[in-house]
């Protein structure tokens, strides 16, 4: 799956291009890469989710995009602008349009600032003068939910995890972005929360013809709201594609095993297939090829030479794979038998470790 | 494997408040389960709903400054009132817990050999190299590949999903008779939680051990065990197997969460079923039914008298599945016949209550 290239790239009008991006990270042990030559974009009123597990590289992505992380190559495009090289005076400019929301809505709040003066804390950074921020302030909180009177004096330490989350939201909707990236906005949360708090996504990107790109391991909560998804292992690019075909059919191993993993809501069948197995490797060491290939049930010998370039298996399905699930451009063709989910005995196999 | 004759654990009347400065939380409110021989039993709830402190009450782990009272029956003596020493003797041999965080309940600078033989060295009486024998059988058991070299690891050398194997197994060494998970697989990637939740109903399986699955997750739950409790906000809302909880959840908070659960088929943009508001607040809970203020189908009955612990299929279907809602899902059209009717046809409530052991007494 190591998957590097640009096949899937859509041309000219996105509103963010990312291009061959790669980041490094110093450690004792040495250097390791995070983001790998991962490329993608995002439409105009599109969300793109990015899926994977944690060592992925996705948060880094979603953060290396806001210059957040220095990146150490690659190429940004943000609305036909080139933004890598911008300078830090730009970069703030350029922020307000892109703004980000994290997975600890608390630690992401100053602890000593009142709810009303936290979602405009951008607005006062930018020079606005207060009476247009307190106008601000309330339609926005209105906006998200938090329009009683009772939740403007608020402290973040006197809201609930999902409060917290509507002020980190309505703190990046007060500058009025054009893309909102949210990385892990609703996994420290309950479920019955959860819900709220995407549909609040949902409302607001609508009302406000936001952009979103939307960071999360869980393939169902992805699921519920990207039209295209990106799935990504070790730093690098499995595949991308239409939400709905890619959890459908997906076309790489990696993305068959985390549809498999994740746990279902029924009691006969745990699962809707066989268990990955061993660990993630080590990224310092990444296996040669491609990176998925050790733990793969489908690897070759091709697999550690070669490294996999993406390319289009299906109309808008791209996947970064010597041997894909599905071939031929038939949209309708099954998916490949080898990985037919066994519908019975998903637990129940012995899990054995790495070999 | 399914029918109780005599639970391994029986939790009665359970009240478990912490001490805060706001005053008593009361995180476990009068809450009455019981998990079987070989059985395991799934506990479900949201933050708040008191299910890890349950977990905990049953395991002596209470903070300070925490009061508990009703009964905690492991194999008939009661945990609550026992002699510290015979205590002791229970937690940890006869009773092992995994934790959420793998990292944070293995000691960093002790080798992994000696955190996982110290508790069999201490309850079984064994020696050194009979416990390094036991030790690389468990390794084996739980999936560590090449236990001998993992024995000589300190934790950070572990992964993840490794570490929690290694707990695993150390909460294994002594056989329990009763395995308690709390939230096992919540800080592990979705792969890895995979292995680790068929590693627990294998064992679980294979060594016929009875098998406490706490998890905020459903999806977790289903899969995975023979009955499940659910909880909210220190009370006991609804319990049954498995099967019959998920076909047809009759208590209004299991339904709507059950909903609200992101799943793989969810139509793209579709709004997401929500619960709306939040939880109550755990040192004055409204009065009745505690999730009446965030349920669509709240009447005046729900908040008085509130609900009492009944069948949710009448009492001569059997006291298997029980809800405490005064105005509960329709039960599906046709007889599922999912909880065989065990107990005998005229049962009265309190015959039930008996039996079951089951329910919660307000």
């Amino acid at each position: 799956m190591a998957g590097s290239g640009t096949a899937h790239l859509r041309g000219e009008d996105a509103l963010l291009r990312v291009e061959e991006l790669v980041v490094e990270y110093p450690t004792k042990g040495g250097v390791v890469q995070a983001v790998s030559d991962v490329s993608f974009d995002v439409l105009p009123g599109e969300t793109l989710g990015i899926v994977g597990e944690s060592g992925c590289g996705k948060s880094t992505t979603g953060r290396a995009v806001l210059r957040l992380d220095r990146m150490t190559a690659g190429r940004i495009t943000f609305a036909g602008e080139r933004i890598e090289k911008a300078p830090e005076k730009r970069m703030r400019e350029l922020r307000r349009s892109m703004q980000m929301i994290f997975q600890d809505p608390q630690a992401s709040l100053n602890p000593r600032r009142s709810v009303k003066d936290l979602v405009v804390e951008g607005l006062a950074v930018a020079g606005v003068p207060k009476e247009e921020r307190a106008k601000v302030s309330r339609e926005v909180l209105t906006q998200v939910g938090l329009g009683s009177e009772r939740f403007a004096n608020l402290l973040p330490r006197q809201l609930s995890g999902g409060q917290a989350q509507r002020v980190a939201i309505g703190r990046a909707l007060a500058l009025r972005p054009r893309l909102l990236i949210c990385d892990e906005p609703v996994s420290a949360l309950d479920v019955s929360v959860q819900a709220q708090i995407l549909n609040l996504i949902e409302e607001l990107k609508a009302s406000h013809d936001l952009t979103v790109v939307f960071i999360a391991h869980d393939l169902g909560v992805v699921r519920a709201v990207s039209d295209n998804v990106l799935v990504m292992y070790l730093g690098k690019v499995c595949e991308f594609g239409d939400s709905e075909r890619v959890y459908s059919s997906p076309a790489h191993p990696y993305t068959r095993a985390l549809l498999d993993s994740v746990p279902l809501t029924d009691p006969d069948r745990g699962f809707n297939g066989p268990a990955l197995e061993g660990d993630l490797p080590s990224p310092l060491n990444p296996p040669t090829g491609c990176r998925f290939r050790t733990r793969c049930p489908l690897a070759e010998e091709r697999c550690a030479t070669e490294p996999p370039q993406i390319r289009e298996v299906r109309p808008g399905q791209y996947v970064a794979c010597h041997f894909p699930l599905v071939s031929g451009p038939s949209p309708d063709a099954a998916p490949a038998t080898s990985a037919e989910p066994a519908p019975a005995a998903a637990e129940s196999q012995p899990a054995a470790g790495t070999a | 494997m399914n029918a109780q004759p005599e639970p391994v654990l029986a939790v009665r009347n359970l009240r478990a408040y912490i001490g805060t400065p706001r005053g008593a939380v009361r995180a476990v409110d009068d809450v009455s389960l019981h998990v079987g021989r070989a059985q395991a039993l799934g506990v479900v709830g949201e933050s708040g709903s008191g299910k890890s402190v349950m977990a905990r009450a049953i395991m002596g782990l209470l903070p300070p400054r925490s009061a508990c009272s009703g009964e905690v029956l492991f194999k008939g003596r009661d945990l609550l009132t026992l002699p510290r020493k015979e205590r002791q003797e229970i937690w940890g041999k006869q009773i092992a817990m995994v934790f959420q965080d793998p990292g944070r309940s293995l000691n960093p600078v002790v080798r992994i050999e000696r955190q996982l033989t110290e508790g069999m060295r201490k309850h079984l009486g064994i020696g050194k190299s009979e416990a390094h024998g036991r030790a690389v059988d468990l390794l084996r058991e739980v999936g560590v590949p090449d236990p001998e070299r993992r024995l000589r690891n300190y934790p950070h050398e572990l992964s993840g999903g490794m570490r929690q194997r290694v707990m695993i197994a150390t909460a294994l060494a002594c056989e329990p008779d009763l395995l308690i998970a709390d939230e096992p697989t919540t800080a592990l990637d979705v792969t890895v939680q995979r292995q680790i939740l068929d590693l627990l109903r294998r064992v679980q399986r294979d060594r016929g051990m009875a098998m406490m699955l706490i998890s905020h997750d459903l999806a977790v739950v289903a899969g995975r065990t023979d009955r499940v409790a659910v909880m909210y906000a220190g009370r006991l809302a609804e319990t049954g197997t498995t099967r019959a909880i998920f076909a047809a959840p009759r208590h209004r908070y299991t339904h709507a969460l059950l909903d609200a659960t992101p799943s793989l088929d969810h139509q793209r943009h579709a709004p997401m079923r929500v619960i709306p508001g939040s939880l109550p607040d755990p040192t004055s809970p409204p009065p009745g039914c505690r999730f009446a203020p965030r349920c669509a189908h709240t009447t005046d009955a729900c908040v008085d008298p509130g609900p009492r612990m009944t069948s949710a299929d009448g009492v001569a279907a059997g006291m298997d599945h029980l809800i405490a809602c005064v105005n509960p899902v329709a039960a599906p059209a046709a007889a599922d016949g999912a909880a065989p009717a065990s107990v005998g046809a005229g049962a009265s409530p309190n015959t039930g209550l008996a039996k079951g052991g089951d329910l919660v007494g307000r």
